[in-house]
């Protein structure tokens, strides 16, 4: 297995590796941007720990703002703050914000192009026994579909982080998406991240596997058994779906010859469609999309998920393994 | 510069008169838009920007303005003509209102052009927002005063109980509500589609100090916004009963007038009526 020298992953990656949520990339991402930035303030609606909102909280407790169980205040108001000169972070669960205010999100946010960043915890069917209502396998679909909006899933907490950190940097809204779930650290602190551009991180000739989040660790184990399988698959990081780097995902496509894209998310609307219809404008070839089957989910415990719900390095491998074959 | 105050009734009755003018003429150019919203709350509008407001039209983003932000989107034909009136931009572009290219949308879009504070369309939204600016204001330690305009019909929102709720709770006393007590809304009466009654009340109950007043008594109005200066550690709502369709006899109370313009012959018979308005005050 090739994997990409220059992008520094974590040395322990398929050894004893350590696992941490991807929000606590978020919370430390926070709090290191306050410090930077006077102007930077925290809303939350009731979830200050799930959230990691309470590390910036403690430090920074008058620039934060608690609106109680009320999502749609509350990305309003990050509106008027950041039309004031703030930057503001609207912090809750993915399936509350951007699910319930999603019209906020539209009007007072993005046609505004107001400056708010929305952190969306708790995302994909990996917060497991909450069950279906909590499980945000939409909200790619939702963000991805509105003007001015960027969108990015990082891949681990020290990605979490930085995003988090360049997302406050940056112009513009945008939507970070967050799991609960400790997931096996990818990358270091030395790890490159750009938003908008899609990194490789194993290099292959087969078949590409694009991946999103948490997802991204699930296509490196599969290409680490694929390789044993004599098939070799190029994994690439997608952690920005919008603006999608067209660029790599077609290099990579002209490569490989055949792409498998892996979210832990609805594949209608989500990484999956990004990918097909940059492929389908750029170059067309034979494609696969692993994430949610356009069902809702349930309760149980993460694993038992992604093996029920084919969102898994095996799975992986099986739609590889078919793939290839259909290659001319 | 701050924008003169004009205290003479007479000076701004002739202002509210020329704002429901131009309402008029550019509804009727746009040949599509709201009527009785943006009629009704011209007096408001004229006493916000002519004697209430600290704000500068030669130099909109001045930080230490006052803010108004619109809630309900659709009277944008009034905020559009005020701020014209007030020279934050020619009056002749009034006309280019609804049209392709124009700067001045159906519904208000942030900054365009600028001294549109926000952008509104999906009722309550404007609530929130105006809460944001009134939370950074305080952070910021900063003076200027948030005056958002509301309609009676968009208290029906889920999130303008939650606006209402927070502004209370956190003790805004640098926001202001105004509340376009017209008593319509698309579908009928307020009251017989979704009684806000006690209205009052209501905000009472979410922790604010209420004012109640003749939505179309410049002198009354003006004191009901003096008296939100005065209150400490509160928001303020004023609760302003006005007439939808004021000013012009056959769109006055009538809920058909809500969301349509009116015709060239119709756009005649308001201006004529205007115009005699007009001729009255100056007599006055």
């Amino acid at each position: 297995m090739k994997l990409n020298q220059k992008i520094k992953l974590n040395s322990k990656l398929f050894g004893d590796v350590d696992k941490v949520p991807t929000r606590d990339g978020y919370g430390k991402g926070l709090v290191e941007l306050g410090e930077k930035n006077k102007d930077v303030v925290v809303l939350c609606a009731d979830l200050t720990e799930s959230t990691r909102s309470n590390w910036f909280k403690e430090k920074y407790p008058e620039r934060f703002v608690e609106v109680g169980v009320a999502e749609q205040n509350m990305m309003g108001i990050a509106a008027g703050m950041a039309l004031s000169g703030k930057v503001p972070f609207v912090s809750s669960y993915a399936v509350f914000s951007p699910g319930r205010n999603w019209d906020q999100l539209r009007v007072s946010v993005c046609y505004t192009n107001a400056n708010v960043k929305i952190g969306g915890m708790h995302a994909g069917i990996s917060v497991g026994p909450d069950g279906a209502t909590h499980q945000a396998l939409e909200d790619i679909s939702i963000t991805r579909c509105l003007p001015n909006l960027t969108v990015i899933v990082p891949c681990d907490w020290i990605q979490g982080k930085k995003a988090t950190i360049a997302a406050g940097q940056a112009t513009g809204p945008h939507y970070l998406r967050f799991g609960r779930e400790k997931t096996p650290t990818i990358t270091c602190e030395e790890t490159p991240f750009e938003i908008g551009k899609a990194d490789v991180y194993a290099d292959g000739d087969d078949v590409a596997l694009i991946a999103t989040g948490t997802m991204v660790y699930e296509s490196l184990v599969a290409a680490k058994e694929l390789e044993k399988l004599g098939i070799s698959a190029a994994v690439v990081n997608c952690h920005t779906i919008k603006p999608i780097d067209v660029k790599t995902i077609t290099e990579v496509a002209k490569k490989c010859g055949a792409v498998i894209t892996v979210e832990e998310h609805q594949i209608n609307g989500g990484l999956g469609s990004a990918v097909a219809e940059v492929l389908v404008e750029n170059h067309p070839i034979p494609m696969k999309r692993i994430g949610m089957l356009d069902t809702f989910g349930e309760s149980g415990s993460p694993d038992e998920l992604f093996k029920k719900y084919k969102m898994n390095s095996s799975e992986i491998v099986k739609q590889a393994m078919q793939i290839v074959k259909t290659k001319k | 510069m701050q924008f003169k105050k004009i205290t003479s009734e007479k000076q701004l009755k002739l202002i509210a008169n020329s704002i429901r003018q131009n309402i008029i003429k550019s509804l009727v150019e746009a040949k599509s838009g709201h009527s009785a919203g943006p009629l009704g709350m011209t007096d408001v509008f004229t006493a916000l920007y002519f004697n209430v407001l600290k704000h500068d039209p030669n130099k909109p983003e001045w930080p230490e303005r006052d803010k108004v932000v619109l809630s309900n989107g659709h009277i944008c034909p009034v905020w559009y003509a005020t701020l014209a009136q007030a020279g934050y931009f020619p009056v002749e572009e009034l006309k280019t209102l609804r049209k392709l290219g124009s700067r001045l949308q159906g519904h208000p879009h942030y900054w365009e052009p600028a001294g549109i504070e926000n952008s509104a369309g999906p009722l309550a939204q404007g609530a929130s927002i105006a809460i944001g600016m009134a939370l950074a204001a305080k952070m910021n330690k900063a003076k200027n005063r948030i005056y958002c305009l509301t309609s009676d019909g968009e208290h029906e929102e889920g999130q303008f109980m939650e606006a209402m709720m927070f502004a209370g709770n956190n003790h805004l006393d640098n926001l202001c509500f105004v509340v376009d007590r017209n008593n319509i809304q698309i579908d009928g009466d307020t009251e017989n589609i979704m009684s806000l009654e006690p209205l009052a009340d209501k905000y009472r109950a979410f922790k604010w100090h209420v004012i109640e007043v003749d939505g179309h008594n410049l002198e009354h109005i003006i004191d009901a916004f003096e008296e939100t200066k005065t209150i400490h550690n509160m928001p303020t709502v004023i609760i302003a009963h006005t007439i939808p369709g004021k000013g012009v006899s056959f769109m006055e109370n009538d809920y058909q007038w809500h969301g349509k313009p009116p015709t060239v012959e119709q756009a005649q018979v308001a201006l004529i009526e205007l115009e005699a308005e007009r001729k009255e005050i100056q007599e006055e």
